[in-house]
């Protein structure tokens, strides 16, 4: 159930270039449900950026009452938050949307996640309970280059971990998608986050499989509680053009080849 | 005026909407209210404006839909909606659940497409008033003439009266270059009531693609940024017509109410700022009361064009 809190920053940092990890606390946490779930967090309570900024959890934990927040600071609204103390409260909506699906008995099954850029951040929730339920979890990850990368020692410590970056400053020089071709990596399902390059070329590799895969989708959105109607997608083999899921309501978490990627 | 024991009556008896409070969410920015039941009771609500009808469903604009600009966000939805039988059939029967006037916002591209649509609604028991939208910026087909012709806004305007018995709002468009002309041409065709006003026609680009953020290239302003530009319309329209205008563009707090009241509206449309805090209309709803004590005012439609009306005190 979707909550309004004000929540506390108790820690923010930078993680790598322009890119930061913020950890929230407040009560809003016990409503979280899955990872790949998000937040809509409010950036200027008293200026001229009105509209709220969807940024998925990376992690949470529900004892502390915490949630981690990873984001880029890119555009004004990230620059005000990245603007933000440790101390400081944040006006924030959610939990929000639905996340990636995870069985209840892993034992022994093969996951696979597959993470590009700014869509790394909430594969490492995930990653951590797909673990928790048995499963033996790989990760791919691709980012532009060692500068922006993040998180690769955290994702080790849960299971055998790939990186590539399109520079070849760490890890493969090229995209998740080389290393998937050049490693024959066992998975039952696969679970992706990343730019739409990665996740149609994903959907080729996987849809028509019987190894299913999840993708968690971004667009810009206003309200993110499904009212305003700017996140929709159309439904893929739907003739009449007209049907659609809402991302921020109806996902962001898909299986895929359920919507169209646009 | 008053010595500020009294209660506050906050009520407006607009044509075919008593309100109960001046306050309704804006077409558009509200869906057909589903999403905000889940968070606070409907009834609250002065009236509600539900999302534009069309005759056929439509899916709207492809995204990006929407961008962020200083103090507002510019959109292109496109008029998505399942079409009028569907909203006949399912949301205005959900709406059943409640007693809040509901003014049914309609959209076409033809004058048989807005006929069709007013003559089923008028049908629907739920409905108390029509709006007609002449103004949206974001559908291509031909649609603008109605918005920004006086003439063909005053025929479509007689049209739909002729064929509803119900109270026709006309909502405006601001991307006109005299609003009072097209207020009076429409009142003079039988317009029982005005919103003002739609969004401004507006574009961002991105500059990482260098292309617009928006695939429809151009959207509609909204929120605070357009806030001076509606209550200077109200002001000067609600100066040449004699019927209500619902006034709308950039409410976000009591104060903003107030203004848009005293230049002249009889009440007000919030809009972009449900996207930004979803409680707006029942905490606005809440709030007014006491803030209108603070000014001694007794009944709220004492402050209606009370910038401009020579007016009587005591």
């Amino acid at each position: 159930m979707m909550q309004a809190e004000r929540m506390r920053i108790v820690s923010h940092k930078v993680l790598a270039q322009n890119i930061y990890e913020m950890t929230l606390e407040g009560e809003l946490v016990q409503h979280m449900s899955d990872p790949g779930q998000f937040v809509h967090l409010r950036v200027d309570e008293h200026g001229d950026t009105l509209l709220r900024r969807p940024i998925s959890l990376a992690d949470y934990d529900k004892e502390m009452r915490q949630c981690t927040l990873i984001y880029r600071a890119e555009g004004q609204g990230t620059a005000k938050l990245a603007a933000k103390r440790s101390g400081e409260g944040v006006d924030v909506l959610g939990p929000l949307g639905n996340g990636f699906p995870i069985p209840q008995d892993l034992a022994g099954e093969q996951a696979l996640v597959i993470g590009g850029g700014v869509g790394v951040p909430p594969l490492y929730n995930l990653s951590k309970q797909l673990q928790a339920c048995g499963a033996i979890v790989t990760h791919v990850l691709g980012f532009a280059s060692a500068d922006v990368a993040f998180y690769e020692d955290r994702f080790k410590q849960l299971g055998a971990t790939y990186v590539a970056t399109v520079d070849g400053s760490q890890g493969k020089q090229g995209f998740v998608t080389d290393i998937l071709s050049e490693r024959a990596i066992a998975a039952d399902r696969v679970y992706a986050c990343g730019p739409l390059p990665m996740l149609r070329a994903l959907e080729e590799r996987y849809v028509g499989s019987t190894i299913p895969l999840y993708i968690s989708l971004e667009q810009r959105m206003a309200c993110g509680i499904g009212a305003c109607m700017a996140c929709v997608c159309h439904l893929q083999e739907d003739p009449t053009g007209l049907r659609y899921k809402k991302i921020c309501r109806d996902g962001p978490v898909f299986k895929a080849g359920e919507v169209v990627l646009t | 005026m008053t010595d500020g024991n009294e209660a506050v009556d906050l009520s407006v008896d607009l044509p075919g909407l008593p309100m109960k409070n001046p306050i309704m969410p804006a077409s558009g920015c509200f869906a057909f209210g589903q999403e905000f039941a889940e968070l606070y009771d409907l009834d609250v609500l002065g009236a509600i404006a539900i999302k534009a009808a069309t005759r056929e469903p439509r899916f709207g604009n492809p995204t990006p839909r929407v961008a962020e600009t200083a103090a507002g966000m510019l959109n292109a939805i496109g008029l998505q909606n399942p079409g009028v039988e569907h909203i006949m059939k399912e949301e205005l029967r959900w709406l059943e659940h409640y007693q809040t006037p509901v003014l049914a916002n309609i959209a076409g591209s033809t004058v048989d497409d807005y006929l069709f649509v007013a003559e089923q609604l008028s049908l629907d028991p739920r409905v108390g008033a029509l709006e007609l939208n002449i103004s949206c910026p974001n559908v291509k087909e031909g649609g603008i003439a109605f918005g920004t012709v006086p003439d063909v806004a005053a025929e479509l305007t007689g049209k739909v009266k002729a064929v509803s018995h119900l109270p026709v709002y006309v909502k405006l468009s601001p991307n006109v270059s005299d609003i009072v002309e097209m207020a009076q041409a429409v009142e003079h065709a039988g317009a029982d009531g005005l919103s003002m006003v739609n969004t401004l026609l507006g574009m961002r680009m991105d500059l990482k693609t260098l292309t617009p953020i928006l695939a429809n290239k151009m959207g509609g302003l909204s929120g605070a940024a357009i806030k001076p530009v509606a209550i200077r319309m109200i002001y000067e329209v609600s100066q040449a017509v004699s019927i209500p205008i619902i006034g709308m563009g950039g409410i976000q707090s009591v104060d903003d109410c107030i203004e848009f009241l005293l230049a002249g509206a009889s009440a007000v449309a919030i809009g972009t700022a449900n996207f930004t805090d979803p409680w707006v209309c029942p905490n606005l709803i809440q709030a007014l009361p006491q803030r209108l004590k603070a000014m001694h005012v007794t009944h709220i439609q004492e402050l209606v064009g009370r910038s401009w009306k020579a007016w009587v005190t005591q």
